[in-house]
């Protein structure tokens, strides 16, 4: 037995010494699927092009949760990647921990702070240092809709709540699913996010999801926002609950469905079954919020690995933030540029449009962090929020309660 | 034991028997059918509903796809490479689990000491210790061992947490071998691994099957540890599989998922079939015996 | 009962080494169980008073992880699932696993098939099965979709959306993971089975049902021992499936306490109301674990 031990201890002392290389990169992140991992590959060939590895540590799951946990343990054993696929508040959160490193040298030497967007910054600078590389902007006020059944219904593209709801009426006279909806609470939350933007408004929805202010929490308008969940809840189908999101989508591609609200990822859906943006399927804003964007955006948390930042790791944020990056990577993967300042020559009708809509947005102080997808507030928050969302929509609570529980919630989370 | 079959021709209790054993066959078969059936479509039957069904076209690119070629991370390699880290895993953790749940039973029966009972309770309790609970801890303590992120790291920590049931098998079994045989032995002078060696560990085959596919089966089958005690060199089957089939924003190849699913379980899959029967009789032999 | 305190005299060095290499061989195991099991819940019990967020932490805040862990309404559902779950789960198995024992215990033509076939959900984790759990029970996919192509056009199975039933669905894909494997534990206990005593009750006379259940069934009591600790080892770490079958839903309803405890300690970063929730999930498991173990363990003696 104690041999036994001590030979694996052994063994374990000879590893270490030749895992990662000092010219090496290890990138934890989710990205599996076939598109994402392509993307990320260019990424890949860039840095070897440079003579720098790449050690690949993926782990998917739960939307980048599994690879959180497993972060965690990473850290504990005092053996960080360099760099580590994040959104939003967990960036801060690690920040704080005092566990990132400080990228500023490489940030004004490219000069990142004249071309990422201030509403990202926010999410990417710690104490005034740049501590997280950003990839992409994904925003997630989308509407997916099926043109054939658009145009065969006579249905005209909403502009407004009133005219949704009256298109969506018609889509159910019809037989058809209103909405193709998959009961999952970062779904629901998704919806109810751009519900509640194109209800109240910007300031309402900066006052509720990011300031947390609890007379906007339990106002009129957010009751009213419920009840709109409510009305949207009528139009989807009985066996919404607990179905992936590409399901849902799949019901608007075959023209099961008619609308699906999602985030800019659901186009790679689209394009993988042949459809045509403008042709064959349309995108739009949530109606009410056209000139809004709520976005969430990937990035890449660097992670001290000494005092100093490596020239590998420097290097690895570099190319992250390169214009050529940027435009290789969104156009495969559906989002948009971290950086406003890329050519939307290579994207496609949606893409230059979500291109345009979030250089718009943020130019007019109009892009806002999505609360359903970790910009808005911190996690802890925002799985107290889903509770009650997910609660009210499964028509487990009314609205007036919605409102109740809704303060409750981020009264004790806060 | 088994009751004596009555002597109707027409014997109605055997056609029911009969009945309800293919009745129970077809509820535990059925999750593996929906697999097997839509790992051998293309992607657009699935998508156009219709997954119970019977593919229209057969195809095994869903099969090739997953072995070599789908994407489990930034480069396209399919699980295959995953197989290998997995069974350098596998094996010396079940190895060395199984020889010391062998060496505590035998302790724990034959040389008996005050206290060992309670010894045995806390370590049977110790079974029942949630594993997100000892995640972290577990971390630094690796960290401390300088085993992050290895291969030996994972071996110790499925070494830790299977000895609490490897021992229960063997200290049962143990129990029921005669300790006169062990006595008569001692009195020819033989020592306490000479009996061990000799005497024990020759007649506990069959109770080695009940650990070893038991050790196996979880050790395969976790990916907790797998993935949080894993460097990018050593990621098990399961981190690999995980990463197959639940891509967050990207399109779902339901097909190759199950594939892929299919072949991840191939290893526990044999080594039920092969070991099977030997399983049954390493059951009666031991464990369920007081 | 030890034979090393009869038969060796104390003495020489080397007879006193002889009488404790036995505890020795024992000591690794019991180095490794002290720091690693029960060093840990004394971590985790120190971090339950803590302010520890997103790792870590040492500031004490006393009973407050505690007092919020109450408050949180998804507790009560996780702990109220775990005793419907757990109850359900462990007398099912043993009702079905002690069932197909005994059907196959009737010289059956190829047995040795049909028993693999029962027994290979065990070799599958629910990485793999979850995905065709959850198509099977999808009302809109699933079985209730085919049952209607039949024919049979009102047939209703949609428990896996509905709040209340939700559970249920864990109960059966729970059952047809394990009930094979309490199945081979209970034909291996009915192979054990002395068939002399059986042959003799038959002469008496005994029906059938009136040998299996005074003669049979009592025998097989270390069997229905050794059931129980497996089964309820499980039903208590059962997380994967959950996470495979509904992910805690519909809305929360399907949660468990070992999910929540995941949730609250990794991805809703209160690391605190985790370990809290884990130390009051240690204590229950021991409630009813320890005096089970006691008194099996005691008669043995």
């Amino acid at each position: 037995m104690r041999k036994i031990v001590m030979m694996t201890a052994a063994a374990a002392l000879m590893a270490a010494s030749t895992s990662v290389k000092a010219e090496d990169v290890e990138v934890l992140h989710w990205w599996t699927s076939g598109g994402e991992a392509a993307a990320l590959n260019v990424l890949k060939d860039d840095l070897e092009g440079q003579g720098i590895g790449w050690q690949d540590m993926p782990v998917a799951g739960g939307g980048g949760s599994e690879a959180m946990t497993v972060l965690r343990a990473r850290v504990t054993s005092g053996n960080p990647p360099t760099a580590v696929q994040m959104l939003g508040f967990d960036i801060l959160d690690w920040a704080n921990e005092g566990a990132l490193a400080d990228l500023n040298i490489q940030a004004g030497l490219e000069g990142w702070d004249e071309v990422v967007p201030e509403a990202l910054q926010q999410f990417a600078k710690h104490d005034g240092k740049w501590v997280s590389a950003p990839v992409n902007v994904h925003s997630t006020n989308w509407v997916w809709a099926n043109k054939a059944v658009l145009d065969e219904l006579g249905i005209a593209v909403p502009t407004n709540w009133d005219e949704f709801v009256a298109a969506l009426e018609k889509v159910k006279a019809s037989g058809k699913t209103a909405i193709a909806h998959g009961g999952q609470a970062w779904q629901d939350a998704t919806v109810f996010d751009a519900v509640a933007m194109s209800t109240g408004g910007p300031e309402f929805y900066k006052k509720a999801f990011i300031d947390l202010d609890e007379d906007t929490l339990s106002s009129d308008t957010m009751k009213e926002t419920f009840d709109r969940m409510a009305v949207i809840r009528s139009y989807v189908d009985d066996n919404f609950s607990g179905r992936d999101w590409n399901l849902a989508t799949a019901m608007v591609i075959n023209g099961d469905a008619a609308f699906q609200m999602m985030g800019d990822w659901a186009k790679g859906e689209f394009l993988n079954a042949g459809k045509v943006p403008d042709t064959d399927f349309l995108c739009f804003r949530f109606p009410g919020t056209q000139d809004q964007v709520t976005f969430n955006a990937d990035q890449f948390a660097m992670f001290a690995q000494g005092p100093e930042v490596g020239k590998e790791q420097a290097a690895l944020a570099t190319a992250i933030l390169s214009p050529s990056f940027q435009s290789a990577f969104n156009v495969v993967k559906g989002s948009v540029p971290a950086r406003t300042d890329v050519s939307d020559e290579a994207f496609d009708a949606c893409g230059k449009k979500g291109m345009a809509d979030l250089k718009k947005a943020a130019d007019s102080g109009n892009l806002y962090g999505s609360m359903a997808h970790g910009h808005a507030n911190p996690a802890a928050v925002k799985n107290a929020m889903y509770d009650v969302i997910t609660a009210h929509f499964n028509g487990e609570y009314d609205s007036a309660t919605a409102v109740d529980e809704l303060v409750t919630a981020v009264q004790i989370n806060k | 034991m088994a009751a004596a079959p009555a002597k109707s021709s027409v014997n109605w209790a055997r056609i029911i028997l009969y009945v309800l054993l293919v009745f129970f066959c077809i509820y535990y078969l059925l999750p593996l059918y929906v697999m097997v059936v839509n790992s051998l479509k293309p992607l657009s039957e699935i998508t156009a509903g219709g997954m119970m069904a019977l593919p229209q076209e057969w195809t095994i690119a869903p099969w090739l796809s997953a072995w070599s070629s789908a994407q489990v991370g930034v480069e396209a390699t399919g699980l295959r490479p995953y197989f290998l880290n997995s069974i350098l895993m596998v094996v010396p953790a079940v190895a060395l689990s199984t020889l010391v749940g062998a060496l505590n039973g035998y302790v724990l029966t034959k040389w008996a000491f005050r206290g060992s009972t309670i010894v045995f309770g806390l370590l049977l309790f110790g079974c029942f210790i949630p594993f997100q609970m000892v995640l972290i801890p577990m971390a630094r303590m690796l960290g401390l061992m300088g085993l992050a992120g290895s291969v030996p790291g994972l071996i110790f920590v499925h070494f830790v947490y299977g000895i609490g049931f490897s021992t229960l098998y063997f200290r049962n079994y143990y129990a029921a071998f005669p300790t006169e045989l062990v006595r008569a032995a001692q009195i020819d002078g033989a020592g306490f691994f000479r009996i061990f060696w000799r005497i024990l560990l020759p007649s506990s085959g069959p109770i080695a099957v009940v650990c070893i596919i038991w050790q196996f089966t979880n050790i395969w089958n976790d990916f907790l540890f797998g993935a949080s005690f894993s460097d990018f060199d050593s990621q098990p089957m399961t981190v690999a599989l995980n990463n197959l089939v639940q891509s967050s924003t990207g399109v779902k190849e339901y097909n190759v998922h199950f594939a892929g699913a299919i072949m991840a379980a191939l290893p526990t899959l044999l080594v039920y079939i092969v070991a099977g029967r030997y399983f049954v009789r390493g059951l009666m032999a031991g464990s369920v015996k007081g | 009962m030890s034979i090393s305190e009869t038969s060796n005299p104390r003495g020489s060095g080397v007879d006193r080494l002889r009488d404790a290499l036995p505890k020795i061989v024992l000591s690794p195991t019991v180095a490794i169980v002290a720091i690693f099991v029960y060093g840990f819940i004394l971590f985790t019990l120190y971090l339950s008073f803590t302010d520890s967020r997103i790792l870590p932490t040492f500031g004490w805040v006393g009973w407050q992880n505690y007092e919020n862990l109450f408050r949180i309404r998804a507790w009560d559902t996780a702990v109220s699932n775990l005793v419907i779950f757990g109850v359900l789960y462990i007398v099912i198995c043993c009702a079905l696993g002690l069932l197909l024992a005994i059907l196959l215990d009737q010289r059956i033509r190829a047995e040795g098939f049909i028993r693999t076939v029962y027994l290979y959900p065990m070799a599958l984790s629910f990485i793999v099965t979850g995905v065709a759990w959850k198509w099977f029970l999808d009302p809109g996919i699933g079985i209730e979709a085919v049952v209607r192509g039949w024919g049979w056009t009102t047939f209703e199975f949609n428990w896996i959306k509905d709040s209340d039933m939700a559970i249920y669905t864990i109960v059966i894909a729970a059952v047809w993971q394990t009930s094979g494997f309490v199945m081979a534990m209970f034909l291996a206990g009915l192979r054990g089975i002395d068939s002399e005593m059986m042959k003799a009750a038959q002469i008496d006379g005994a029906s059938t049902f009136a040998l299996y259940r005074r003669i049979v069934i009592p025998q097989l009591r270390p069997a229905f021992m050794s059931a129980f600790v497996v089964l309820a080892h499980m039903a208590i770490k059962s997380y994967d499936l959950v996470i495979a079958l509904t992910g805690g839903g519909p809305g929360r309803a399907t949660e468990l306490p070992a999910t929540f405890m995941y949730s609250y300690t990794f991805t809703r970063n209160q690391m605190g109301i985790g370990a809290a929730s884990a130390v009051i999930m240690l204590m229950t498991i021991a409630a009813i674990i320890v005096p089970y173990l006691w008194s099996e363990l005691r008669e043995k003696k």
